[in-house]
């Protein structure tokens, strides 16, 4: 039987989506986290809980959320509280076990640039800034970041610290005395980057078809391949299904 | 006592020229009071100050208006990028002081609770704590390790709308709640717009959902539709259409005044505001049915 095919966005949600445990307390954002927490309910993770910054416990979407702040984020949730409390009662107070990130810049050590290309002061190309990141990536108890594997997206360096990884590596985010185990993996269009013990992202699995040579021309440093590196398994037939059929009929995000 | 006005009328009371700091609240796509902006002409002022966590305001320098934002994400939630407002941050026209998302409602629920600051626990990532001066380090008086603190925010005026309320101001809220009830604290005056108002004994029916009491609010004002573009939880939809077109909108200053000249300035009220909006599209935002189980308070 052929492979089925899939695009770029479907590969990464899907991966994504792999790596999401069943009880996961996931806070999620709009678009590719939210289709990857979904799609992990609807396989294997049916007890996994979406939380959104905006104040929703265990959201049941109906439909393919507008924003985080979106209505049908509440119809049909366990709870709602304030920001106040979603902030403190469940991510400051270690409730939170994933959070999901992205960002402009990803760099060697996992941190993330979400505000500035360039000067603070002067900025060269202005981003939108930390939102809820800088918190959920310090306080989750671990983070996935999912972002297309381009030069420009993994610099050596970030311009800026919008929200910690390791930091400049080794024992620095440790000693910073933050709850969270950081960033855990990066999925890419190409692969999967997890840190190694020193906190540096190197290639943990490439995609069927992708070739470490293609990840290493994409990334900004020189890359290093796990001891084990593996290969994903291709999106399967029903993965694609649930994704294509239910859960993004009108393709906005796939 | 009443507090019933117009709309018009309580923005020319209670929001000054002087005054330096409007706050238009209610986590984003909750409702954005957006008609609040849209005084009638003779009555404009101007908001020197303005601070919302995703400030999604127009520029309108021409009056005068939105000097400096104090933000916590400078996007169109779900859209784009806000383009005059990165911008304005890159060609040095516009001041700006930013947090993130918690650092925000910290602030706000300091002043909301009366205190001088909000301590948060070290994120790790020094970069916006060493760009913004407000954000400083204290010791933890009972030997922790050091907490990120940030001063308390108390605005002059916040314009929160809410789902129903009576007279008097005591307001019943349900959906995304973001950070209203603690603007609404910690404003030193709060302009209520409500989809409906009701009598004193429909709040009193369901006091755990009185959010904010009358004792804090200023003015009441009857404004259906108040949040269009964005959505009031159970009255209408986000009008999404529109926050795609603002994408568009937004990319040039003719098209955007041009804009602001028909749908802000250009219509003399809120009948006038939403005559225009037409019928089909608030019933093309009307959401369908979706009642809770009643609870029973007791009869003591």
């Amino acid at each position: 039987m052929p492979e089925p095919e899939y695009n770029a966005t479907e590969l990464m949600i899907i991966n994504a989506a792999r790596l999401l445990k069943d009880g996961d307390q996931v806070f999620v954002g709009v678009g590719i986290p939210n289709l990857a927490c979904n799609l992990a309910r609807r396989t294997h993770a049916p007890n996994l809980q979406m939380i959104y910054e905006a104040g929703i416990i265990g959201a049941r979407p109906k439909r393919l959320p507008l924003s985080i702040g979106d209505p049908t984020l509440v119809s049909g949730a366990l709870s709602v509280c304030s920001m106040f409390e979603v902030f403190s009662l469940y991510l400051q107070r270690g409730n939170i076990d994933v959070g999901f990130l992205g960002g402009a810049q990803i760099d060697q050590f996992g941190n993330i640039n979400a505000t500035v290309i360039g000067d603070y002061q002067h900025p060269k190309v202005r981003l939108p800034g930390s939102g809820g990141s800088m918190e959920i990536a310090a306080w989750a108890n671990r983070c996935y970041i999912i972002t297309p594997h381009q030069l420009r997206r993994f610099p050596a360096r970030v311009d800026f610290h919008t929200s910690a990884g390791f930091l400049e590596g080794g024992d620095a985010r440790a000693k910073t005395g933050v709850r969270g185990s950081g960033p855990q993996a990066v999925v890419t269009n190409l692969g999967i980057l997890k840190p190694n013990q020193n906190g540096e992202m190197v290639l943990a699995a490439l995609h069927p078809g992708c070739s470490f040579e293609q990840a290493q021309a994409n990334t900004g440093w020189a890359l290093k391949q796990a001891e084990n590196m593996l290969y994903t398994s291709a999106p399967t037939e029903e993965e694609l299904r649930i994704l294509r059929e239910e859960l993004d009929p009108q393709r906005i995000y796939i | 006592m009443s507090k019933l006005t117009s709309l018009s009328e309580a923005i020319h009371q209670h929001v000054h020229d002087e005054g330096p700091c409007v706050c238009r609240w209610l986590y984003t796509p909750h409702p954005i009071c957006r008609r609040a902006r849209n005084y009638p002409a003779g009555h404009q002022r101007p908001h020197p100050g303005a601070r919302h966590p995703r400030p999604d305001l127009r520029p309108d320098g021409s009056r005068g208006l939105r000097r400096k934002v104090i933000f916590s994400y400078s996007g169109n939630p779900g859209v784009g990028s806000l383009k005059w407002l990165r911008d304005g941050m890159q060609n040095g026209s516009l001041e700006w002081e930013e947090y993130s998302h918690f650092g925000m409602i910290s602030r706000l629920q300091a002043g909301a609770s009366g205190l001088p600051f909000m301590p948060m626990r070290q994120t790790g990532a020094l970069d916006l704590e060493k760009a913004n001066p407000l954000y400083r380090r204290v010791a933890d008086p009972y030997g922790g390790e050091d907490v990120v603190v940030v001063p308390a925010l108390c605005p002059d005026v916040a314009i929160v709308h809410v789902q129903r309320a009576d007279s008097e101001g005591n307001a019943h809220i349900w959906g995304i709640l973001g950070e209203q009830r603690e603007a609404a604290f910690a404003a030193k005056r709060v302009i209520l717009t409500a989809e409906e108002i009701v009598d004193a004994d429909v709040i009193r029916s369901d006091p755990n959902r009185t959010l904010i009491p009358s004792l804090v609010v200023s003015a009441v004002c009857h404004v259906s539709w108040c949040a269009h573009p964005s959505y009031t939880q159970g009255y209408y939809d986000r009008d999404n259409e529109l926050y795609l077109r603002w994408e568009e909108i937004s990319k040039n200053e003719a098209s955007m005044q041009a804009y602001l000249d028909e749908w802000v300035y250009g219509v003399k009220d809120r009948e006038e505001y939403l005559a225009k909006l037409g019928e089909d599209t608030r019933e093309r935002l009307k959401p369908g049915l979706r009642l809770s189980a009643p609870v029973n308070y007791g009869s003591y």
